[in-house]
């Protein structure tokens, strides 16, 4: 167990050093400093001297990759490589384009994406399930049958359509809480309800009916039908053998984004004006600040690795069979 | 085989055994299934079981045979009413101590199972649920159906396991399925039904998935628990065999009717039924035995190792091997049967892929011809390949289920070379078709459009499109029923007297051997332990393995 | 003398979708070849849903398709301008532009409400006797062709059932031929084509309903540019649909080449392409695709000199879209394919075509990829839906569709704060809301059928 986990952190070193030089590549040799310069000083008609000021300013002056000036170990690190995609590996994201530190930037907004993100999906996961064993229990009937086609119906509504409308219907028209907005501690709570309540329905389409699947299929393996033979009740089935062995397949799917929950969600936050990570990602790609990018980027990786690896230790505590060598 | 006779063929029986009738009246009868009708739900049309009745008595063992897809398993089912949702019962009752079970609700049926009558299928692995402890399935049943609690529960799941034969039954308990072997496993189902001391007991299929050895274990369980609890046991099976070794009573169903019906003895030394009579002959007899062919080996083997590493540790270093294939030697001449026997595991399966230099051998040599083969690279091969040719045991994962039959047949002589024009090879598929005793036109269909008999024709037919000199036929019966595999035995055996082909013949049933092999090598964990003539092995067993499969094969 | 009148247009995008509804018909015919799987086509095809959402697809795809036939009009001479030039105007149409008539030119001011006759928002309007009023003023187009005192609910009655009647006739006209065509070949009760010729009976006279009051009001209003919202949300199928398949389309080739020679030749070929897919995968997708996307852009606006006119700026930014959607996305089927082929290369018929000698590339072409196909296909009919609605909200993080082009994601984009407005503004949001809702549907509800009955696993065991 021990061994495999150092082994699975070994190996998240190569991954990440392929994120960094592909993102060094994008933001550095196919657009150069220079497009970078035009872009952000804005005029066609900028002077020379301007571009290679904001250039040196940035510090993305000097060589790529290898610094034949310097002595020794600097060759290597006296390089935009090394002072822009290694350092990241020490969370040293540097500044912002407009001078602010991102590492605390991103601190910082942690807490009110979390604020957002685990109510989200703890009630997501909770009433998919809720729903999925509803529908279960009724498997066959008509009820199933209309409750699959609304599923379907509802995966088919874009996202933003349920943030507009629900916005609409239940903040403006029902005034029953804020619009949008922030607010710190404990009485940010009437500033969430409405984006958790929106996400929450938007997932029970493709949620509810992709658990609806698993259940199905676990039901129609041998064991289950051992414990109807026993004489287990129906529900005793369900709650017993089908959810237990279903878990395992619905661990993969949740396990791997809890970790993701700390990059919040991109279109909630700026919906509602949640200051958390999703808005500004957004705000940054709007700006065109490649440096937030590229942190969020490394940022974004390094949580995806973690939750394969908190997936593959879900396993092992979910499933007697898997052991972990 | 007509409808009347069908309809008469019970009445026959009990007449024509009157003394049976006595001999039953002893024994009391514990349910009783009359007239059972089952179709598809959505296709009233399609009769899964027609009329079928039947009894079964306290401290006998009725066995139900019949091959896949007669419709046994659902008889069994119907009883518990765990049909499958397509499946729906139209007509018929099972009385049990006076209750027709398909007048209760549904919550009363739950009271019968598992505590009046109590079911065993085929494969315990996946039947059992695999992230719960053993001890606390056996509890569950317990506990819904007796008053005990804690500690007792504990108690009469240990007393049960002992009971059942599983060892250190205490540390057992807390262990999951997965950790059992196979037979432990067939153990705890049968240690579950019989938890809360049901009078029936329905056991489908509860040694198919098991090697001969444990079989015959877990029968002579099933036969001493029928007498020591005064049992009523429905058990089902497709092996005459089993039934052979195991049954009181027989009864044969066809296509969804009972045929037959009768007291073993007298259903073995004289069945009634044309299809009875084959499948008793599908038992093979043990005393016919080849004559040795006496010529220089086409193949041979010398201590052939195929190791597969273990990778442990941060680095995945190899830190040992599993010895699929532990140094066995053989040879094999032209136009001769060496039978390559053992338990599934044992590393026979391997040999046969080292042979074909489809699994790189770690060690040893194998010759073809004088040539060494085991080196040789994939161009190499290419020549050889046409000589040495395969028959897998699935007939259905062995064929591309998007080619035609055509195809897959000129597969090989297209790819290795046999210089042939398209017509040359139309009529050679022809020709093969027919020579598997099939028709030309076969060669249009799609494999799926075949029964599993014929499908392993058309994979003998493949194998010898190139002219090989030696076929590794790797358990290509196993897999299917036994009124078919002695037909294609049958053919093996023609061929082999027609085009004098030799076979590697890898297989776990003996029983087939006399009949089929020259030579015998008997295989376990990876080595040879025991090989010479087939007559002298089955007779002279030297090895106590040997013995030990020997004594698990049914006798005739 | 003779002036040409129009000169084509082609756009990269005609040629790509042409050439991939070859492509699709290529692979159905493929394979129809096995009798298994036309059997399973059957199925499909035999339910009542399974062909009425088909019909709508293809529907959605006929729009699309005619929307990918470009042209520009030839300008009428100007004055004193010497008449063997011809001058083709800056505005790129189509065959459906043709179709929809003047829908597309009868521009408004601003805001108007459906069927409304005068516009949104208050003006001041000059009166005949020089004094102004701050009224709402009357439309330029809709309603032009009323005469003064003209009711105009009567009007809009008469012109519906003038227009549905039309297209029913138009529509059983068509299905009589296609029914006579059935009989003749003898296949007429083999499928449940009644509820296919419903469907089409539908969709025909509703357009026909919609093209020729669209042409006399706006059935949906306008937006806050004065355009013709019916019209912007149909011209947004094109979109859709383009944006559904080719994003699609684009990931197949590296899925299924990396996919299946990682899961058949294992090895260091297998580390290689987890790694990369591993990767890939691990990058926020959205941060990626919003990173190429900025970097084409920089691109674009560094080298004006590639485009012609607008609409081809728009359709290159377009295209780069779909490509960037496409390679940011094959990881997830290219793990499905690599697992099926690692269990397939296992299997007897293809240890079989070892043992006769047939080249690693003959293997895979005719024992692995046929066996694949059915995955690709599920795969190919669920990314669409995703990729339409991926659609809305890449436009709303403003790195979508260019405004040039019209596109149901902007479309909903700009409706977030005009629901706002006091009154709010409903229309925008749902015309391209219901089109963009039915296409995804019926995609969803077919491919739920091909699923069920493609996929082994999902089907119900009988005995």
């Amino acid at each position: 167990m021990f061994a495999y986990i150092v082994r699975r952190l070994l190996y998240a070193v190569p991954i990440l050093i392929g994120v960094n030089l592909l993102t060094f590549i994008l933001f550095f040799i196919v657009n150069t400093p220079e497009d970078m310069a035009r872009a952000h000083l804005g005029d066609k008609y900028v002077t020379e001297e301007a571009v290679q000021n904001w250039i040196a300013d940035k510090g993305y002056d000097g060589p790529m990759f290898f610094n034949n000036e310097a002595p020794g170990v600097e060759k290597l690190t006296d390089t935009v490589f090394y002072d822009k995609s290694v350092k990241l590996f020490a969370f040293d994201f540097g500044q912002s384009d407009d001078g602010r530190d991102i590492s605390s930037d991103i601190v910082d907004r942690m807490g009110p994406s979390l604020a957002l993100a685990i109510p989200s999906f703890l009630i997501g996961v909770w009433v998919n399930i809720c729903v999925a064993l509803m529908v279960l229990m009724f498997r066959g009937s008509r009820l199933d049958k209309t409750t699959v086609a609304v599923f379907v119906g509802l995966m088919s509504i874009s996202y933003l359509f349920y943030i507009i409308v629900g916005q609409y219907f239940i903040a403006k028209v029902s005034k029953l809480v804020p619009v949008s907005g922030f607010n710190d501690g404990l009485d940010g709570w009437r500033f969430l309800i409405l984006p958790v309540v929106i996400s929450v329905l938007a997932g029970i389409g493709s949620g509810a009916r992709l658990y609806r699947t698993l259940f199905i299929e676990v039901s129609g393996q041998d064991f289950s039908r051992t414990a109807r033979a026993k004489g287990v009740s129906e529900t005793g089935v369900l709650f017993h053998h089908i959810l237990p062995n279903a878990m395992l397949p619905i661990l993969t799917g949740i396990v791997v984004v809890i970790p993701m929950l700390f990059m919040g969600s991109l279109v909630m936050e700026s919906f509602f004006s949640i200051p958390g990570l999703g808005s500004y990602m957004l705000d940054s790609i709007r700006a065109q600040d490649f440096s937030i990018v590229r942190a969020m980027v490394f940022l974004g990786s390094v949580l995806y690795i973690t939750g394969l690896i908190l997936t593959d230790i879900s396993y092992t505590w979910a499933d007697p069979r898997v052991r972990l060598s | 085989m007509s409808a009347t006779a069908i309809e008469t063929k019970p009445a026959v029986s009990n007449r024509e055994q009157p003394a049976v009738v006595n001999q039953a009246a002893a024994k009391q009868t514990a349910l009783k299934v009359s007239g059972l009708n089952v179709c598809l739900a959505h296709n009233p049309d399609a009769k899964i079981l027609k009329r079928v009745s039947f009894e079964l008595n306290r401290g006998e063992v009725f066995a139900l045979v019949g091959e896949s897809g007669s419709g046994k398993s659902m008889t069994a089912l119907s009883i518990m009413r765990l049909l499958p949702d397509a499946l729906k019962i139209t007509h018929g009752k099972v009385v049990e101590a006076d209750t027709n079970l398909f007048k209760l609700t549904e919550q009363e049926m739950g009271d019968i199972r598992g505590k009046r009558v109590a079911m065993i299928f085929q494969d315990a692995l996946t039947s059992l649920n695999p992230v719960q402890r053993v001890g606390d399935q056996i509890a569950e049943t317990l506990k819904i159906h007796t008053d005990l609690k804690g500690e007792d529960i504990r108690q009469r799941t240990i007393t049960l396991f002992s009971e059942v034969g599983i060892p250190e039954p205490e540390k057992r308990i807390d262990w999951f399925p997965h950790q059992m072997s196979g037979g432990q496993q067939q153990r705890v189902m049968i240690a579950m039904a019989l938890a809360c001391e049901p009078d029936i007991l329905l056991a489908d299929e509860p040694t198919t998935a098991l090697d001969v050895t444990i079989q015959k274990q877990i029968l002579e369980l099933i036969r001493e628990l029928t007498i020591k609890r005064n049992l009523a046991v429905l058990l089902i099976t497709h092996d005459m065999g089993v039934v052979r070794e195991t049954a009181d009573r027989v009864g044969v169903m066809y296509k969804g009717e009972i045929i037959e019906e009768g007291l073993c003895e007298d259903f073995f030394q004289n069945p009634q039924a044309e299809y009875s009579r084959r499948l008793i002959d599908s038992l093979p007899d043990m005393d016919e035995y080849r004559p040795l062919p006496d010529q220089k080996p086409l193949l041979e083997v010398k201590d052939l190792q195929v190791h597969f590493p273990i990778r442990k540790g941060i680095l995945q270093r190899v830190k040992g091997y599993t010895k699929a294939v532990n140094g066995i030697s053989f040879s094999i001449a032209k136009g001769e049967t060496l039978a390559l026997v053992g338990e599934s595991g044992c590393g026979k399966s391997t040999t046969g892929r080292a042979i074909l230099n489809l699994e790189p051998a770690t060690g040893g040599e194998v010759w073809y011809n004088g040539n060494r083969i085991d080196q040789m690279t994939r161009k190499d091969m290419l020549p050889l390949r046409k000589k040495i040719q395969v028959i897998f045991q699935s007939p259905f994962s062995s064929m591309n289920p998007r080619m035609t039959v055509g195809d897959i047949i000129e597969e090989g002589m297209i790819n290795l070379g046999l210089n042939l024009t398209e017509a040359q090879r139309q009529e050679r598929v022809e020709a093969l078709l027919n020579r598997v005793q099939l028709e030309p036109e076969h060669r249009y269909r799609y494999p799926h459009e075949f029964s599993g008999g014929q499908r392993q024709r058309i994979a003998i037919a493949r194998a010898l499109a190139v002219e090989p000199d030696l076929i590794i036929c790797d358990e290509p019966t196993s897999a299917l029923d036994v009124s078919i595999r002695a037909e294609v035995l049958d053919l093996l055996l023609e061929l082999q007297r027609d085009l004098q082909v030799s076979y590697l013949f890898i297989t776990h049933d003996l029983s087939i051997m006399p009949h089929l092999a020259h030579r015998i090598a008997v295989m376990k964990g990876g080595e040879i332990v025991e090989q010479g003539n087939t007559e002298e092995v089955l007779t002279a067993p030297q090895h106590e393995y040997t013995k030990k499969l020997l004594s698990a094969v049914p006798k005739h | 003398m003779e002036f040409e009148t129009f000169k084509t247009a082609v756009l990269w995008t005609d040629y790509l979708i042409w050439f991939m509804v070859a492509i699709i018909v290529f692979f159905m015919l493929s394979l129809r070849k096995s009798p298994q799987n036309s059997e399973k086509w059957k199925a499909v095809f035999s339910t009542k849903l399974g062909m009425s959402t088909f019909i709508i697809i293809l529907a959605y795809v006929g729009v699309a398709l005619l929307d990918s036939i470009h042209f520009r009009k030839a300008l009428p001479p100007v004055e004193g301008q010497t008449s063997t030039q011809v001058y083709y105007s800056n505005d790129v149409n189509s065959v459906l532009d043709l179709m929809l008539g003047e829908m597309g030119d009868n521009n408004e001011r601003t805001y108007s409400a459906p069927f409304s006759l005068k516009s949104w928002n208050k003006e001041n309007i000059k009166q005949s006797d020089g004094t102004t009023v701050r009224d709402y003023p009357e439309l330029k187009h809709a309603g032009a062709h009323l005469e003064e005192g003209d009711g105009q609910a009567a009007d809009i009655l008469m012109q519906s059932l003038l227009a549905l009647a039309k297209g029913l006739a138009l529509a059983l006209a068509l299905i009589a031929v296609h029914r006579l065509w059935l009989k003749r070949r003898g296949t007429l009760n083999d499928l449940p084509w009644s509820t296919a010729w419903i469907t089409f009976a539908i969709i025909i006279a509703f357009m026909t309903w919609l093209i020729s009051l669209g042409n006399l009001y706006h059935v949906l209003g306008t937006d806050q540019a004065g355009n013709d919202t019916l019209y912007e949300s149909l011209k947004g199928i094109r979109t859709g649909v383009l944006i559904g398949s080719l994003a699609t389309i684009i990931t197949l080739p590296f899925a299924i080449v990396f996919g299946i020679s990682a899961g058949y030749f294992k090895g260091w070929v297998d580390d290689a392409v987890q790694y990369i897919y591993t990767t890939l995968s691990s990058i926020p997708s959205i941060l990626l695709i919003a990173a190429l996307v900025l970097l084409f852009q920089v691109w674009v606006d560094n080298n004006p000199g590639y485009f012609e006119v607008g609409l081809e700026k728009a359709d290159g930014k377009f295209l780069a879209l779909c490509f960037i959607l496409g390679i940011t996305s094959w990881a997830s089927l290219c793990r499905l394919l690599r697992a099926e082929t690692l269990k397939l290369s296992q299997l007897d018929y293809v240890q079989a075509a070892h043992a006769f000698g047939v080249s690693h590339l003959q293997i895979l072409w005719k024992h692995i990829l046929p066996n694949l196909s059915h995955i690709i296909m599920i795969t190919f009919v669920l990314d669409f839906s995703g990729m339409v609605l991926a659609e809305a909200v890449l436009a709303y993080i403003g790195i979508g569709v260019d405004p040039a082009m019209a596109s149901w994601g902007n479309m909903i984009n700009l409706a977030s704060t005009e629901l706002s407005r006091e009154p709010s503004i409903w229309w925008n949001l749902s015309g391209a809301f219901f089109l963009m809702f039915t296409l995804v549907l019926a995609v969803n509800l077919f491919s739920d059928l091909v699923n069920d009955a493609f996929n082994p696993k999902t089907r119900l065991e009988t005995a």
